[in-house]
């Protein structure tokens, strides 16, 4: 970097943009409507997309990036940052929502993988990328692929928030593991986790991601958002959570006030009453094998 | 008695200032209540969505008690959406969205553009000798006009947006467009620490 001379795409602007997200609800939205809802309830961000996951899952098929029309109208329906979605390892998609103008790009599991061995480079891009994890392994090989920010997978689109207490704890625990073995341990540790070793080593010094950890998948509640929180999330993806609940409105102000005020049940109480109906969950231990979407990626 | 300097955290990047200040060897605690508050002397707004902490502090009836202190001159320093909620005046925000205000100053939200537009560079900022301010821009706002009674701290030296207000001053009020609070660079938190002891 030359003196005065700004420069874009760097990991400093790039995970410092997730920083900003931190403590807030990013919005699965449809259309420039929802958007403007959440907007309006207090999201930091909102998640363009075609299809809540309850859709995608619900009629099957292939599902893709969205209607670049559709994302541009959401663009110019709010002034919070807009996020979208490309399938796993399709890094066309990625160049398309990168020249749209999207603020950060969700490599995401919800979308039908368009590559089994490969995750996007995202290294080679501008805009930042958000990937979902259910290790701390995964996390890093795909902070080691430039995600600037990582995301619990859970399983979206179920309403069932137990796959992402399941990956919070499991990436947590990872971390809080590591920050305990000697550093002539950390080779054969990240061995296991199958991750760069560089990143294993900042991970065990600081007893930290190196990027900020959001939580996704089946948060439907504001109790599901602050139960996040506390077992240390920084964030909180709400897919179809909101807009498939019988207020969304109503709901999507009562989870951002919920992650606010998540170490206080007083207010978590409070804004839990009269929400109308959540949205009808999934037992993922019905969901057949191949409609698990947390198992995609790798 | 040294003095207690919050951070508003009701959403954001708290935790890095919080460092930031910490590292300073000053007295530091998160805002979210009118109680919490009325206990500290000093405010930093942090960075982060500013439509969200405006709305959190209005529902939670802080935005009211923080304007009734600003008036009373305590003294704040935002970055970045900070900067935005203690404008009295802003461009491209939301049609009904509201700030503490407090500074003559007129803000453009996003004024540097989208993400992919976000940038890192070199700041010289008025009362920090020395090399120039490392200064992370993160969809920033910038300053586009300013009353008689405001001081300009720092503006972008070229480039489209050269000349750019980015940093300035009114009374016990100190904003930055870019995240101080990002980088290991704290000689703006001292600044406002000065200011928070009348040192400065």
């Amino acid at each position: 970097m030359t003196e005065n001379q700004g420069t874009t795409g760097t990991s400093a602007v790039k995970r410092g943009m997730a920083d900003m997200l931190k403590g807030g609800v990013i919005m699965d939205v449809i259309d420039a409507q929802q958007a403007r809802i959440a907007q309006d309830a207090g999201a930091v961000a909102v998640m363009a997309l075609e299809r809540v996951p309850a859709d995608i899952r619900r009629d099957g098929g292939v599902a893709r990036m969205s209607d670049p029309d559709m994302i541009e109208s959401i663009i110019e329906a709010v002034s919070i940052p807009v996020m979208a979605k490309a399938r796993i390892g399709h890094f066309v998609e990625a160049q398309v929502l990168q020249s749209l103008g999207v603020d950060y790009i969700d490599e995401s599991e919800v979308l039908t993988p368009a590559d089994e061995v490969n995750h996007i480079n995202k290294w080679n891009f501008t805009v930042p990328f958000v990937c979902g994890a259910t290790d701390l392994g995964e996390a890093l090989r795909r902070i080691g692929e430039g995600a600037a920010m990582i995301r619990s997978k859970g399983e979206a689109g179920t309403g069932n928030v137990v796959e992402a207490t399941r990956h919070m704890r499991q990436i947590l625990n990872d971390i809080r593991r590591l920050s305990t073995l000697d550093e002539d341990e950390l080779f054969v540790a990240a061995k296991e986790l199958r991750a760069p070793v560089g990143l294993v080593q900042e991970v065990a010094e600081k007893a930290a991601l190196p990027v900020v950890l959001f939580t996704a998948g089946g948060i439907a509640t504001p109790a599901d958002a602050a139960m996040m929180m506390q077992l240390g999330a920084q964030g909180v993806f709400v897919g179809s959570g909101i807009f498939k609940s019988g207020d969304p409105v109503k709901r999507a102000e009562a989870i951002v006030k919920a992650t606010t005020f998540y170490n206080d049940p007083d207010v978590i109480a409070k804004v839990s009453r009269g929400l109308g109906e959540a949205m009808v969950g999934i037992n993922i231990s019905t969901l057949p094998t191949d409609q698990r979407f947390a198992d995609r990626g790798w | 008695m040294s003095p207690v300097i919050g951070v508003l955290a009701l959403q954001g990047d708290v935790a890095e200032h919080i460092r930031a200040v910490a590292s300073l060897g000053e007295s530091v605690r998160e805002v979210r209540t009118p109680e919490e508050l009325d206990s500290v002397d000093a405010l930093i707004l942090p960075g982060g969505e500013s439509t969200t902490i405006a709305r959190l502090a209005t529902t939670f009836l802080l935005a009211d008690p923080i304007r009734e202190r600003i008036a009373n001159n305590m003294p704040c320093f935002g970055s970045c959406a900070g900067m935005i909620l203690l404008a009295d005046r802003i461009l491209d925000g939301e049609a009904d969205q509201e700030t503490f205000g407090g500074m003559d100053i007129t803000v453009r939200r996003n004024a540097f553009g989208r993400q992919v537009d976000s940038f890192e560079t070199q700041v010289a900022v008025e009362g920090i000798a020395g090399e120039k301010v490392h200064a992370v821009f993160i969809r920033a706002p910038w300053i586009e006009a300013i009353g008689p009674k405001v001081e300009v701290l720092a503006t972008v030296s070229d480039g489209p947006a050269e000349g750019r207000i980015v940093a300035a001053s009114q009374g016990a009020l100190m904003v930055c467009s870019f995240h101080p609070e990002l980088t290991t660079d704290t000689r703006l938190h001292e600044l406002f620490v000065r200011r928070v002891k009348g040192q400065s």
